[in-house]
């Protein structure tokens, strides 16, 4: 596994912390949704950067109110088809506002980057290291799409609109 | 015609580009099949039981002769030199090889053509009436929604891995030429009382093993909330559809479970959130999209032209065709022409290369260019001059696509079975070409007026045999094929399931029993004019039952 941050491979200065384990003081850690919520109030005064490891299966909402305090939000893709994560972090990032790190983890291989940077991911844990090294190409692949996304390109319709005007050829629409 | 811009080309080439180097990838072995499977699916790409199958969006249904001599193209240069059009109005080809296939791919890209989403658990390519912008019934060309919907779910972030495939149609005539409500999500546009224009959103439908009608969830939406209750309906169900079952993962499975009102609740609250963000539909966008729709410059013509009356009183043949497979136009002087792809013998919505060249051809001098791709697996063009009329059927009828028999018996709906799907657990193609053989009386059929037959090998309702007046749907008993019979199934406005009348039969007595089950309608209808579903209607299937069962 290889982490991609900003189009590059990284160390982690994240040290995951397993439930039963005591907590580092002073340094950035990432607990486990269960830990996280059982003793929200005292963590998030805690001393040092907060990461959150959130299952796929959960709403979201429960963490919105705790959103301020955390620096990064880990979700998960248990497979690779997986993709309920994908509807989360839009719900964190558009819907939640949060502006903190939103990283992927699992299955991640370099076919879903695209998807993932556009739903908001800005932290990656790739599985292969081929994958991890190829980031940034495999992100130039598309020039263009469709919808809006978190990487803040021009969708086409409002692309359309800007360069020409339209052109009615039918009677009512809209 | 939509036509695509440079926006629209770039992004299909650059796709094309994608999927080549993912084939270079498993062939270097650094994808496995299991990593590879999922990418090739997105890109329709299967693996059937004897080759990979390569499935062609056709986006609701419309084709340029440019695209379609294109097809007849690949059938040849890639494939067998024939082509097989689905039900969901696609066209897959069975004999590609994996090597080939970007280059096929590419040569598609060059007249804006792809398979993204024709497989994979996305929004599939999105379906509507075959006689979408020329059906004298229809409030707006629904073509233009559908476009809208395709752009903004093409590689959509969000929904490129949702629990499982889904499909979506959009309606906007008064008859239902579209089944609209056996698919996922249904959109039939309407005016409300205030006069103004929306749709009726209708969730939750589909055939396979647990076969749902879909429920409308909102009966009103205004058109410029379109893309996002789209967006709150497929987020909704990609947070909650079923994971766990491949079985339970359609969302007509999270709609039952949930309950309708349930699952709208959830609905309206994602939607609430994001109706007025960047989703809202700005009318210059999609005046934009309707732009960019080339619509024929019609001549002006009167209807029933002298030329065409008389032929029709010195040609019995060809007054047959046209009362069978012509249909009315919304431009006077102009009509609908349906082709049948279900000759005697042959395989449902099998087309060959030389068959998609001559049409092509006539679409060229008799159709403005276009041609049309229905559910039942026929072709239509759809701007024919009546006048042309005469000529266009001695074209057709040369390359055996005017069989008359649109609608008919013989007008068969069928998967392609055990023959070429490995999910398959019988034959679905001999069935529906004995059957046109046992009715090769055109006369017989016409009598037997409108019947639809619908044959799935499979408990994935690829052939809709829950919605065929008479579905036969193929089941595997101790290693042999046996065939389970349903009646009074309709795909219309008024769509029902059909009713199982008993045991499977073998393989070897289907086509009798449907010809049992013809034989005791004609006995039983009240008039020669009540058609066969309405007889099952009235009568429930207990005396076709009777028939079939009495000497077996």
């Amino acid at each position: 596994m290889r982490l991609v941050e900003n189009g590059r491979i990284v160390e982690d200065r994240y040290v995951r912390v397993d439930d039963e384990a005591p907590i580092p003081e002073r340094v950035p850690v990432i607990v486990s949704a269960k830990r996280f919520l059982a003793d929200a109030a005292a963590l998030v005064r805690r001393d040092g950067s907060l990461g959150v490891a959130w299952p796929n299966d959960k709403r979201v909402a429960e963490l919105e109110p705790w959103l301020g305090h955390i620096a990064l939000v880990v979700l998960v893709f248990p497979k690779f088809k997986d993709g309920r994560a994908y509807s989360q972090a839009r719900l964190l990032r558009e819907t939640c506002g949060f502006g903190g790190t939103l990283r992927a983890a699992g299955d991640v291989l370099r076919d879903q980057f695209h998807f993932l940077v556009r739903a908001g991911f800005d932290s990656f844990e790739v599985k292969k290291d081929a994958d991890a090294r190829a980031f940034a190409e495999v992100l130039a692949r598309y020039s263009v799409y469709y919808q809006d996304g978190a990487d803040g390109r021009e969708p086409a319709l409002r692309r359309r609109l800007q360069s020409a005007p339209p052109v009615s050829n039918t009677g009512e629409t809209v | 015609m939509y036509v695509y811009d440079a926006f629209d080309r770039t992004l299909v080439a650059e796709r094309v580009a994608e999927f080549r180097d993912q084939v270079a990838r498993r062939f270097s072995g650094e994808l496995t099949e299991d990593e590879f499977k999922p990418l090739r699916l997105m890109n329709g790409v299967y693996l059937q039981l004897h080759a990979y199958m390569l499935r062609i969006a056709i986006p609701y249904g419309t084709l340029s002769s440019e695209q379609l001599r294109m097809l007849a193209h690949i059938a040849r240069r890639y494939d067998r030199g024939y082509g097989h059009f689905t039900t969901r109005t696609n066209i897959q080809f069975h004999w590609i090889k994996l090597d080939e296939l970007p280059a096929a791919m590419a040569d598609l890209a060059s007249v804006g053509m792809h398979g993204m989403q024709t497989s994979g658990n996305n929004v599939r390519n999105i379906t509507t009436d075959q006689w979408a912008g020329v059906a004298p019934d229809e409030i707006e060309d629904p073509r233009i929604w559908a476009e809208v919907i395709r752009q903004h779910v093409t590689l959509h972030p969000e929904f490129s891995f949702m629990p499982r495939k889904f499909k979506i149609c959009v309606g906007t005539s008064s008859h239902d030429r579209a089944a609209l409500r056996i698919h996922d999500l249904a959109l039939r546009m309407h005016r409300n009382d205030a006069g103004e224009l929306g749709f009726e959103v209708m969730v939750g439908g589909g055939l396979g093993r647990t076969p749902y009608l879909a429920k409308t969830i909102k009966p009103f939406l205004h058109k410029r909330d379109l893309l996002s209750y789209v967006e709150a309906v497929l987020r909704t169900y990609n947070q909650f559809g079923r994971r766990d079952n491949v079985w339970k993962a359609r969302i007509k499975i999270l709609v039952h479970d949930l309950g309708p009102e349930a699952f709208a609740k959830e609905v309206e609250t994602e939607w609430e959130a994001i109706k007025n963000g960047t989703l809202a539909l700005d009318p210059a966008a999609v005046m934009e999209i309707a732009g960019r729709f080339i619509y024929p410059d019609y001549a002006r013509l009167d209807d029933n032209p002298p030329e065409l009356a008389e032929k029709r009183r010195g040609d019995r043949r060809f007054a047959a065709w046209l009362d069978n497979s012509v249909a009315n136009h919304k431009a006077p002087g102009y009509a609908i022409v349906t082709l049948s792809l279900k000759p005697e013998g042959g395989t449902p919505g099998d087309c060959t290369a030389e068959q998609m060249d001559a049409i092509a051809d006539l679409a060229d001098r008799y159709s403005f260019g276009e041609i049309r791709v229905g559910h039942e697996q026929n072709m239509v063009m759809p701007h024919v001059a009546q006048r042309d009329l005469p000529a266009v059927w001695r074209a057709l009828d040369e390359i055996g696509v005017a069989g008359g028999n649109i609608g008919l018996v013989s007008d068969i709906i069928a998967c392609p079975g055990l023959d070429y799907c490995s999910l398959a657990n019988a034959r679905s193609i001999p069935i529906a070409q004995e059957l046109t053989r046992r009715f090769r009386n055109i006369d017989l059929q016409r009598d037997l007026g409108r019947l639809h037959i619908n044959i799935s090998g499979c408990i994935n309702a690829c052939g809709h045999h829950h919605v065929g007046h008479i579905g036969i749907l193929g089941v595997e008993k101790n290693g042999e094929e046996f065939y389970q019979i349903t009646l009074g199934g309709k795909a219309d406005e008024d769509a029902k399931l059909g009713t199982l009348i008993g045991p499977a039969v073998p393989y070897a007595q289907v086509a009798d029993v449907v010809e049992d089950i013809a034989a005791a309608y004609l006995e039983l209808r009240q008039r020669p004019d009540e058609l066969f579903i309405d007889t099952v209607n009235r009568l429930g299937v207990e005396p076709f039952k009777e028939r079939v069962y009495a000497t077996r």
